[in-house]
């Protein structure tokens, strides 16, 4: 613990800029900002474009761990950086570059197109063969039912765990961690029937058998949402789905 | 020369009211062509930070009646009654639509939706998902908005102005934050579904996102903003940096304390403090569950009084859960532990939380009539952005998250049969417009190096002018200096900003002056529009005129747009079957 006789003034920053008009490669600059004991890198990142450069560019919003926007690598970890107090990092420099993994498009911008287009295939949404009037009133869904799923809904895709997966690394085609959490977040709503629909793409050969199981992507998620497990999960159930494959939808268990 | 692109509808927005705009539009008319602009993608918008639940009539001991007197009666009288009439009517289904799509709400042990206990409602009827409502609402809504292909998603472009000709909104223009590059985008109706304004205040649970640019661009192009006096100030935010802590934490028991350990709110006609172990605690309509105004007005009393903590960033008092233990506390406000924890510096089992009010939501807005429309034929708004006066001088907790699906819905339907029965465009003219306009920010931004402005001192002093002359209480002399400061605020940005990025691609200082020029046009209507009502109204509470009058200002105040600052219009409320009463708390009357 630092005490306040030792508490420094300012600390160093040293921000990954890349401008894609004129640079060919990042270049590092150092910001000197002052240190607060309660300022997250974010807030340091806040002053520099505020006083210092304004044309210092990432993307930011609730700064409350709940918007997703702030993931950034601070010294070679992926973390929100609305999460990540100065104090942690003492006495600097701390080093803040965009997340690994992904095409920069400035500074601490990453291309996010990518996941996106992996969301919508995994078709996360509810399939029902039928649909009641809503006069019928809600479905029914008991507190188990919900804590199948509950964990794998909590994801803000903040791409922390693309960032951190070493498979997704080397093979963009992999539909990744947030992605095949999302698949299994519906595959186990007691509400869906779509099993069948998601199961094509993450059995292929991009989908959950790319997996190595290293697990750092449940490491570095920030809202515990564990898509490692989420993955595990969905092997166990295809070894067993091969054969409900057959039927018209998946079937949830009761 | 500009980019021309052209969509049936075209929503400003991607957050919970857009995107269940952009549901309802799609099966109203299958075939339809629907796009969406959005400054940041749909998943990052500011509903993903509500936290504590949505209203709406499900159990059989509850009633549209209810919820209708609890909404009236928490608006102050200033909401409209066919409005909220036609919102609790509507709210159940559209629960229960989101439920379908897969929202995973909080259940009782026989599967069906759990409620808690809201303030100011008489009864529980806030559904829940634990309490991160609004981030489940916005990826369920953004989550099955993906599966309708008719819908054209144009992720991080910031819209800059609309396209108006010939007495009908025909577009937006926008710019492509990658490349930079503005474009035209023609759309036979426009939905503005952006959000409120809070970071106009200094101290604001607000995301950086909310700067009330659909509320400006609607103000700039002619529709008035209808009650922007009204401002919400949430009555638990953490001390520094503002961040919410969910009404739900008094709604399962919390409660709150002075710096004398008293439950203060008894002495500000709240009701008796029940001991946290009475069965009837939490009471409903009393104490901790009373309307977020009188919490945050109780506040301030306190404060006067000196019966407030201090430390070095200000004065709070204790919000204190630790009866609830924590299991509860994990199964039922597992965030608020873990805000508090990370940003409050304390574990709510085990230490109280430092609280104090901070501004939450915007009231007024655009002026929307039960339709969603505004009086510009084809311009259509929905959200917190959107004023169709179901809030009055002060929203309900947990009222906003369903308001956003019953009127982003009614906007979607209403905008795209507007849609299909005016197909034609005035090319040229929006052509032209849309040329003037990225002159307009290639001069006054991108190619001026002559600006001596900077961008957040001038910001920085519009939040203090905000949080000095229109707080919670006010008064004539200090709301007076604050409208005079905006002026020369305004005139200091039109003397010239000062860009240290004069470059095209993802230029997010370009956007954050863009903004900025919204915000002192919605920060006049706000100052302007306090000023002139002279009366206490809900969170409209001035020290010089301290009663409600009814005979002066049960009305709607308007302000409009014009080149020497707002001018403020005024438009009777409508009383359908609730005429004006004494709005009490805690006791009979």
């Amino acid at each position: 613990m630092t005490t306040a006789a030792t508490m420094p003034e300012t600390i160093m920053i040293d921000v990954a800029r890349y401008h894609p008009e004129h640079d060919e490669e990042p270049q590092y600059e150092r910001f000197e900002v002052p240190y607060r004991s309660d300022w997250v890198v974010l807030d340091a990142l806040n002053h520099i474009k505020d006083q210092d450069d304004g044309s210092l560019t990432y993307r930011w919003s609730c700064r409350m761990g709940v918007c997703g926007s702030c993931g950034m690598m601070v010294n070679g970890v992926p973390v929100l950086t609305c999460a990540a107090f100065l104090r942690d990092y003492l006495p600097g420099p701390v080093r803040v570059e965009p997340l690994a993994g992904f095409p920069v498009e400035r500074d601490l911008v990453v291309d996010l197109k990518d996941f996106i287009g992996k969301l919508s295939a995994v078709k996360p949404w509810i399939i029902r063969e039928e649909e009641t009037p809503l006069s019928e009133g809600e479905y029914k869904q008991s507190p188990g039912q919900l804590a199948d799923f509950k964990q794998f809904s909590m994801c803000i895709n903040c791409m922390l765990c693309y960032s951190a997966c070493p498979v997704y690394q080397h093979e963009e085609e992999f539909v990744g961690p947030a992605a095949l959490a999302l698949a299994q977040r519906y595959n186990a709503d007691s509400r869906d029937e779509g099993n069948a629909e998601r199961y094509p793409l993450i059995w292929s050969d991009d989908g959950i058998w790319d997996c190595t199981f290293v697990g750092e992507c449940s490491e570095v998620c920030p809202k515990h949402v564990d898509p490692a497990g989420a993955i595990q999960s969905a092997k166990l159930e295809s070894t067993v789905g091969w054969y409900t494959s057959f039927l018209p939808l998946g079937r949830k268990r009761d | 020369m500009v980019d021309t692109l052209e969509h049936d509808i075209l929503i400003v927005g991607g957050g919970g009211a857009g995107l269940r705009a952009a549901i309802a539009a799609a099966e109203e008319s299958p075939d339809i062509d629907i796009a969406m602009v959005s400054k940041v993608y749909p998943m990052r918008s500011h509903t993903v930070s509500a936290e504590g639940g949505a209203a709406a009539v499900i159990k059989s001991n509850d009633s549209l009646e209810d919820h209708f007197r609890d909404t009236i009666s928490g608006s102050d009288w200033l909401a409209d009654q066919d409005v909220v009439e036609a919102f609790v009517r509507e709210a159940p289904d559209e629960m229960v639509q989101i439920e379908r799509w897969g929202c995973p709400w909080s259940r009782e042990s026989d599967g069906s939706v759990a409620v808690r206990p809201f303030g100011g409602m008489s009864i529980e009827r806030t559904w829940f998902a634990a309490d991160k409502t609004g981030f489940h609402m916005l990826h369920t809504l953004f989550q099955t908005s993906l599966k309708y292909t008719a819908i054209k998603r144009y992720d991080e472009w910031f819209v800059t102005r609309l396209l108006v000709e010939n007495g009908r909104c025909q577009g937006v223009v926008a710019i492509e934050l990658l490349s930079g590059q503005v474009r035209a985008i023609r759309a036979r109706a426009v939905i503005v579904c952006t959000g409120g304004g809070g970071r106009i205040f200094q101290f604001t649970t607000n995301a950086a996102i909310k700067t009330g640019d659909g509320m400006g661009m609607a103000y700039m192009a002619g529709v008035p903003l209808k009650d922007m006096e009204f401002v919400q100030y949430h009555p638990t935010g953490l001390p520094g940096t503002g961040i919410l802590i969910t009404e739900a934490a008094r709604g399962e028991g919390g409660v709150l304390l002075n710096n004398k350990g008293e439950r203060y709110l008894q002495a500000h006609d709240l009701g008796e403090a029940l001991d946290v172990n009475d069965e009837r605690h939490p009471q409903l309509r009393a104490m901790e569950l009373g309307p977020r105004d009188r919490l945050s007005q109780a506040f301030m009393k306190e404060e006067q009084k000196g019966n407030v903590f201090r430390d070095s960033e200000g004065s709070y008092v204790h919000l204190d859960v630790q009866h609830l233990g924590e299991k509860k506390i994990e199964a039922k406000i597992p965030f608020v532990r873990e805000l508090a924890k990370n940003y409050g510096g304390v574990d709510p089992v085990y230490e109280p939380i430092k609280v104090r009010p901070v501004v939450h939501y915007m009231m007024g807005g655009i002026d929307t009539d039960i339709d969603a429309a505004t009086k510009l034929p084809g311009l259509y708004a929905a959200g917190e952005c959107a004023c169709v006066s179901l809030n009055g001088a002060n929203r309900l907790g947990s009222n906003s998250l369903t308001e956003l699906l019953v009127f982003g819905a009614r906007a979607g339907r209403n905008a795209s049969i507007w849609a299909r029965e005016h197909p034609e465009f005035d090319s040229a003219a929006l052509e032209q417009q849309a040329s003037a306009e990225q002159e307009r920010i290639a001069d006054q931004y991108i190619n001026n190096h002559d600006g001596k402005e900077r961008i957040a001192t001038l910001r920085t002093e519009l939040q203090e002018t905000m949080e000095q002359g229109c707080g919670i209480y006010r008064d004539e002399v200090s709301m007076k200096a604050t409208t005079e400061k905006l002026a020369e605020i305004k005139a200091r940005f039109r003397s010239g900003i000062q860009l240290d990025d004069h470059s095209l691609s993802f230029n997010t200082e370009l956007t954050s002056a863009l903004e900025l020029e919204f915000m002192i046009e919605i920060a006049e209507a706000v100052a302007h529009s306090a000023l002139e009502r002279k009366e206490s109204r809900g969170s409209h509470q001035r020290t010089d005129y301290v009663e409600r009058d009814d005979e002066a200002y049960l009305k709607h105040s308007l302000a409009v747009h014009s080149e020497g600052g707002p001018q403020i219009n005024y438009r009777d409320v409508a009383i359908t079957k609730w005429p004006p009463e004494a709005r009490v708390y805690g006791r009979d009357h």
